[in-house]
């Protein structure tokens, strides 16, 4: 811990930081130069892959293996599309570095351009990042003065254009086949796979999709090498042949009850507890937690118990989350109501379902009604057994949704009710005395508007 | 060849099929429940009805292997050694909780849905449903919207299939129809000023799963169980595609387009699916008549045929008009009748109605600007009689020459065609025999008026546009006074017993050679007639 040194936001803070003048008196670019002087985009793919970095934005998907996935030779264009929908609650870490640091974004994506042959990238930005969008089409504009972009990109045989696309703020636009519909001028309803993006993508070509901070590691690993980001981070479990390590540096996002809430900079692996008390400073007036979501809300939750865990890519599972997610950690003290905490997951979940797949649909706004009731003094114990049936069947993971948004919704509802049952049945059955034991259905309540 | 398994069942497959679970399941008798997936559209496997366990047994060792999770049998090909389960504990409890899922909004208002008896998700529902609610029970809602002349939407019936909306992009190619909001409050409708208005608008309503899109033209007239349903070919043009007559106690309800790969596919226009009221219009020809001193006097069937033999054997020259409407085994009885009072009878061609141009559609759909269908039918049997052909101008300057003297002209037209064009040239005729559904000029002035029978009420054989031969079978009665056309022929023909065009068809197949194809039993899809025996398209 102690001889690590933040990459990724180096530059934050610094007066001016998302101007290329300041990025590149920090060294800025030089990653780029280089690979365009030395290296082949088979060179580059086989850097990304031996340093094993995974995929920042929730799944961890093995970066390199992914751009090796698109066709060889493959004639017509291939299209590079840049995940930066950040709409998972808690996390805002592709927001620090497109707005403080743009340029370090922008050069990642260009080395991945460059290694993926991709000649087209679009940047698809959530449409409530308005300063993203300034900062970042302030940065092209000056890498297309400087050269980065453009035809010909420092004189190489390399050429690249970057839009920026603002999206119309659905959380689906993030799952990576919702964000190409979306970016193609259709519903964001996710489609179904196979064909995967790398076979048949935007405007039906072979796309690579990446989140923000997985593009902003690589020119790191091409300065410092593959050796230094692999010295970061939990190896690989010898006894798990599928578990692919976690390593490299990665962006926490800190919020909820504690007194420092921010983005900060630390090893994969790092735990919550670390997190809470090495950078947050601690729960917030004194109290103690009760629980954390440890990376955005679709991930679950761990309980005070499980704060030891590491917060690498395998740890979360561990304490039957979902996974690390976007490793935004939200700290719920022990004054929150688990009732209210999964109420309002699961109405994040039933206004953001994109409505394709009944389980999710119905599932979504079937929990969000019961948990209402619930809230309105009016639930019953078997509502419990049926939340869990719901957060049992929805989901990509048992194959009854097409994307992963449901998975999101389930997880939240089977962690806080398996984890903190008897709060749950204390709650019911201290508001609901009389009809508490009720299994017959029961009158709905009337349906209220939801907003944002 | 390859080998499917499907709950246990061994299945074989073409090398060169390209088949779903869905599919090869139906192969082996079991069905698999769905909503969203249609053959005619895309697959977007959203529904979730269709969920199988799946897997692959190896070709070597015969081991299967199986997928944890569930896949969508539409989405998910057969292949050699794919395995299927769809009657695990598993795939039960996943349709019962998209069915449970689907009906927690659904006003269930059977009593009052058109769609009833014939609904999939109250079939689903029996089958594969929660045999309780758990879920909270609402107030009743349904709401109707208006989207388009001819197709209404019960807004809270719909299970968000968005089968209509992907015809409407697919296969129309008109786009009116989307979905609005998101997640549970997803609605399906039309932008403001753009509404479901296109000629093949009323196949969405037969795509609907469910009660959502109701048909403005049947709505609340029948409930399903009470109608029959009789096999049928539409004869709205000359694309003559395979329908589904829906009748009760002798009066048409409804059509449907019945799935036909070689012809229509699964779909039909609005044109023929709502151009069946003509059946029961009031202004249908029952009186049949001839013509006296004075007038015209009523006769009975059963004095026809004499009075007919008196008139035409003494009025010279005959000649017969025959209309595209007439069935391919109408057309042969009528020539061979005329022919046997006067071997040198001239046959010909009846009007035949076109409008505009042929209308094509991105589904690889027609709609003909022929407006009839069998004319390539009765050419076929003209040019057997005629050796060449003889055209309706030939007939007419011939009776208006006086070489003819005896003319029967038959109709079936649902627009006037029998026209005072036509009914001027015939004035010299001794004898004008007419059958006919509707009055025309040429009815006026006819000597026998004799009511004939509309589409429904026919049974024999149309050959379509690109000579693919149909048959079918009358699915209600003709209205009292009129007479099937065929059955007359067949009488005067002195052919024994019933009017039998089964009979008729097969002394055709074994006559004309551009029939041949039609010898043997005829599939309800009909048989291709061979192409280079027919004659091109006029």
């Amino acid at each position: 811990m102690s001889t690590f040194e933040p990459v990724l936001l180096a530059n934050i803070g610094k007066e001016k930081s998302f101007t290329r003048e300041v990025y590149e008196s920090a060294g800025g670019y030089t990653a780029l130069r280089k690979v365009l002087k030395e290296m082949q985009p088979a060179d580059v793919i086989e850097v990304v892959k031996d340093s094993k970095l995974r995929g920042r934005g929730g799944a961890g998907f093995p970066c390199g293996l992914k751009w090796t996935f698109l066709p060889k030779d493959h004639p017509g264009p291939i299209y590079f599309c840049l995940n930066a929908d950040e709409s998972e609650p808690g996390t805002f870490n592709n927001r620090i570095l497109m707005e403080d640091d743009p340029h370090q974004v922008l050069e990642g994506l260009i080395i991945s351009c460059f290694a993926t042959r991709a000649t087209t990238a679009y940047i698809y930005l959530r449409v409530e990042y308005p300063l993203c969008f300034e900062r970042l089409q302030a940065a092209i504009d000056e890498c297309y003065e400087a050269g980065y972009l453009g035809q010909k990109i420092l004189g190489k045989d390399f050429s690249l254009d970057i839009y920026l696309h603002s999206g119309a703020a659905a959380y689906i636009c993030g799952e990576e086949t919702g964000l190409i519909e979306s970016l193609e001028g259709k519903r964001a309803w996710p489609r179904i796979k196979p064909p995967f993006p790398a076979i048949e993508g935007v405007f039906r070509k072979p796309t690579v999709v990446n989140n923000v901070e997985t593009v902003a590691c690589v020119p790191h690993i091409i300065n410092r090498g593959v050796p230094w980001f692999l010295s970061i981070g939990v190896p690989a479990d010898p006894d798990n042949p599928r578990d692919a390590g976690s390593y490299g540096p990665k962006l926490y996002c800190l919020s909820g009850h504690v007194n420092k809430p921010g983005c900060y900079e630390a090893p994969l692996g790092i735990t919550t507890r670390q997190l809470i008390d090495d950078f947050g400073g601690g729960v917030w007036k004194g109290r103690k937690a009760k629980a954390a979501i440890p990376g955005g809300i679709s991930m679950g939750l761990l309980t005070e118990e499980e704060f030891d865990l590491p917060l690498d890519f395998a740890g979360p599972g561990k304490a039957d989350c979902l996974g690390l997610g976007t490793a935004a950690v939200v700290v719920l003290d022990e004054t929150v109501s688990m009732i209210d905490f999964l109420h309002n997951s699961c109405r994040f979940f039933d206004h953001e379902s994109c409505g394709q797949c009944t389980p999710c649909r119905e599932g979504t706004a079937w929990s969000v009604q019961m948990l209402e009731r619930i809230r309105a003094g009016k639930g019953r114990l078997k509502d419990l057994e049926l939340l869990l049936e719901i957060g049992d069947t929805i989901g990509i993971i048992p194959g009854t949704t097409i994307c992963g948004l449901s998975d999101g919704a389930a997880w939240p509802i089977k962690n806080a009710i398996r984890k903190f049952r008897s709060e749950f049945e204390e709650y019911i059955k201290r508001t609901n005395a009389t009809g508490y034991m009720e299994t017959e259905p029961v009158e709905a309540l009337p349906i209220a508007a939801h907003g944002h | 060849m390859g080998i499917v398994i499907v709950d246990g069942q061994e299945i074989e497959i073409a090398d060169d099929e390209r088949l779903n679970a869905i599919q090869v399941a139906r192969r082996a008798g079991v069905d698999v429940p769905h909503y969203c997936w249609h053959p005619g559209l895309t697959v977007v496997a959203s529904c979730r009805m269709c969920l199988v366990e799946t897997g692959t047994r190896d070709a070597e060792s015969g081991e299967i292997k199986m997928v944890p999770k569930l896949v969508p049998g539409c989405q998910t090909p057969a292949t050699d050694g794919s395995v299927f389960v769809t009657n695990s504990e598993k795939v039960r409890h996943s349709r019962a909780f998209v069915e449970e899922g689907l009906l927690i909004d659904h006003p269930i208002d059977c009593p009052i849905c058109d769609k009833a008896g014939e609904c999939h998700l109250q079939d689903y529902h029996f089958e594969h449903g929660q045999d309780a609610r758990r879920a909270d029970i609402r107030p009743f809602t349904s709401r109707r919207r208006d989207v388009g002349p001819t197709v209404t939407l019960f807004v809270d019936r719909c299970v968000m299939c968005s089968r209509c909306v992907r015809f409407t992009r697919e296969v129309s190619g008109t786009s009116e129809l989307m979905v609005i909001d998101r997640g549970a409050r997803e609605e399906i409708d039309v932008f403001d000023g753009f509404p479901l208005d296109n000629k093949l608008s009323g196949n969405v309503v037969d795509l609907c799963p469910v009660g959502a899109l109701g048909d403005k033209d049947f709505l609340y007239k029948q409930r399903v169980w009470f109608m029959k349903s009789h096999d049928g070919v539409c004869a709205g043009c000359s694309a003559g595609c395979s329908v589904v007559v829906d009748e009760n106690q002798d009066k048409v309800y409804r059509l449907r387009p019945r799935e036909n790969m070689a012809v229509n596919k699964w779909w039909m226009c609005d044109d023929g699916r709502y151009g069946f009221h003509h059946v029961h219009d009031e202004a249908r020809l029952v009186e049949l008549e001839r013509r006296a001193a004075a007038g015209y006097e009523s006769i009975e069937w059963s004095q026809v045929p004499a009075a007919l033999e008196i008139e035409l054997s003494s009025a010279g020259r005959l000649a017969g008009l025959i209309s595209p409407h007439l069935t391919v085994e109408e057309a042969y009885l009528l020539a061979q009748l005329l022919r046997k009072f006067d071997e040198e009878a001239l046959l010909a061609l009846g009007p035949v109605p076109v409008q505009g141009e042929d209308e094509h559609y991105p589904g690889d759909f027609t709609i003909r600007a022929e407006k009839c269908p069998n004319r390539r039918g009765v050419e076929e049997v003209l040019r057997h009689f005629n050796g060449g052909a003889t055209s309706l101008d030939d007939v007419l300057s011939q009776v208006e020459s006086g070489a003819v003297g005896g003319v029967w002209l038959t109709g079936g037209y649902r627009e006037p065609s029998l026209d005072e064009g036509i009914a001027q040239r015939l004035t010299a005729a001794k004898v004008v025999v007419v059958q006919d559904m509707f009055t025309s000029p040429v009815w006026e002035r006819a000597h026998f008026r004799l009511p004939g029978v509309a589409f429904a009420e026919r049974s024999g054989s149309y050959v379509n546009c690109a000579g693919h031969l149909q048959s079918f079978s009358w699915a209600v009665r003709p209205p009292t006074g009129a007479r099937v056309e065929g059955s007359l022929y067949w009488q005067m023909l002195e052919q024994p017993g019933m009017y039998n065009p089964r009979s008729v068809l097969a002394e055709i197949a074994g006559t004309i050679p551009a029939f041949d194809a039609a010898a043997g039993e005829i599939p309800s899809t009909g048989v291709a007639l061979e192409a280079p025996a027919m004659s091109p398209t006029a």
